[in-house]
């Protein structure tokens, strides 16, 4: 990549800080530039958000059709996955799995709900009454 | 209080760190290219079975933490490295550091990361920092891939040092110990072994996941994404491996750019034409891994989506990996 190739596309980049970019300048020895960002990661970057969103919407529609509890909204909702959710909360990932059916869901202890709702920084409350609307 | 540090920006996070804490204890000729070269930063793997946020599991560089060990054990500089299961502890041993007028490097969790915009906090657990100073309930903190330093509180610290999941920091913290003096030819024979590492690694290994081989691996895969997962998700994958390439902390080209400069870097400790070469190969190679992000761009932008485009994006790939193992079999053979 040369200098001039360094790409400055308006990218979420844009918020945070400039990149630094290792390219050949002029006379064929490496500089270091700054990049605003490229278009094409920051389409890679939209699209991990697209899917992220696309679960959540989906698990919006399980909790909905009484498939699965809130945990899994909120799970999607921290970008978490099974083995990420089992280390924050300790609990283990076929325990979780156990806790995603809205039956057990429904007789989970306090304490255990306290241990969901701290992860996700949220209140007992919230994850028991989850407004399925407007949220 | 606070630590006389300097912060230089850099493109990848722990090269930044290594780089700014060696030279605060009087190394200044380190740069980030020497750093990732002689703590042979440049790597390829593809896991396969093992899904990372739904997407393939593929890394350009090394295992968090090996840049900064093999750097200082090659220029024979003794470390300290600490995790912790006690977060109290985990605190108490930095403030001290600081106390005893140490910046120190620490392993941290992106996600809780307060400074970071919402669109880059994954769940990603090998970021890392300097803290080298604290005013009040705030510590000062040197984020390589910033222009500028930046605080967090004592809360958001703990919280991110603690982050849990994959690659779990533990609150490790590290730093490299004061009164050692390096001299050009310590760093003659630490560009020399990291050369030698790394290009063993990409060539000789015989794991087929594993340096050229995975980035073979890869190609392949690639080719049979779209019958498997069809062109939406085929193209979400090929997103994940164009942010694992290009992303924020990466210097782009996967890595390639960085080790290029390195390379030049190199020349001027040894002056063997061949390095030049090598660099300029890395060059292209770089270049080529951009070109075949382009492509991947257009499937996961949905303009291309027949089977021939993942072939195309499969084929990049595979010339990728003959050139690169080309590249590093020049580096491989040198006499020294």
């Amino acid at each position: 990549m040369k200098t001039t190739d360094i790409p400055q596309d308006p990218s979420p980049l844009d918020k945070f800080t400039k990149e630094v970019c290792y390219a050949v300048g002029e006379d064929g020895k490496y500089v270091v530039g700054l990049s605003r960002g490229w278009q094409v990661k920051a389409d890679a970057l939209g699209i991990a958000w697209e899917d992220a969103e696309a679960r959540m919407n989906e698990a919006l529609q399980k909790i909905q059709s009484g498939e699965a509890s809130p945990i899994l909204y909120y799970m999607e909702l921290n970008l978490m996955d099974m083995p990420t959710l089992s280390a924050y909360t300790g609990f283990w990932q076929f325990t979780i799995k156990r806790h995603l059916k809205p039956s057990v869901f429904k007789n989970l202890s306090n304490k255990k709900l306290q241990q969901y709702a701290e992860v996700f920084d949220i209140s007992v409350d919230e994850l028991k009454n989850m407004k399925l609307n407007g949220n | 209080m606070e630590i006389n540090f300097q912060h230089i920006q850099a493109a990848h996070c722990e090269n930044g760190v290594t780089t700014n804490l060696l030279r605060h204890i009087g190394i200044p000729q380190m740069t980030e290219p020497l750093v990732f070269g002689i703590g042979a930063g440049i790597f390829y793997i593809h896991i396969p079975f093992l899904k990372i946020s739904g997407g393939p599991a593929i890394s350009f560089r090394t295992m968090p933490g090996w840049i900064f060990n093999r750097t200082c054990s090659a220029l024979d500089i003794p470390v300290e490295r600490r995790k912790f299961n006690d977060r109290k502890k985990a605190q108490e041993f930095l403030d001290n550091c600081l106390a005893n007028n140490q910046p120190a490097g620490c392993q941290v969790g992106v996600y809780f990361l307060t400074y970071f915009p919402k669109e880059f906090r994954f769940h990603f657990n090998a970021h890392n920092i300097v803290v080298f100073g604290k005013e009040g309930d705030n510590y000062l903190v040197s984020d390589p891939v910033m222009e500028t330093t930046t605080h967090l509180s004592s809360y958001d610290l703990e919280r991110v040092r603690f982050a849990k999941g994959a690659l779990a920091p533990n609150g490790q913290i590290y730093y490299p110990k004061k009164g050692h003096v390096v001299t050009d030819e310590d760093i003659r024979k630490a560009i020399k072994r990291g050369i030698k590492h790394a290009s063993w690694f990409m060539t000789e290994t015989p794991v087929p996941i594993l340096g050229v081989a995975g980035i073979r691996y890869t190609a392949n895969r690639i080719k049979t994404w779209r019958e498997k997962l069809g062109p939406k998700m085929g193209g979400t994958y090929l997103a994940q491996l164009v942010r694992m390439q290009e992303e924020i902390g990466t210097g782009g080209g996967g890595f390639r750019f960085v080790y290029a400069a390195f390379l030049q870097q190199a020349y001027n400790y040894i002056p063997n034409d061949t390095l030049l070469q090598a660099s300029e190969k890395f060059t292209a190679i770089g270049d080529q891994w951009r070109t075949a992000a382009v492509q991947a761009s257009g499937i996961y932008k949905g303009r291309l989506s027949e089977q021939n485009d993942f072939n195309q994006m499969g084929d990049y790939l595979l010339d990728i990996a003959n050139k690169e193992k080309e590249a590093f079999k020049l580096l491989y053979k040198i006499k020294w």
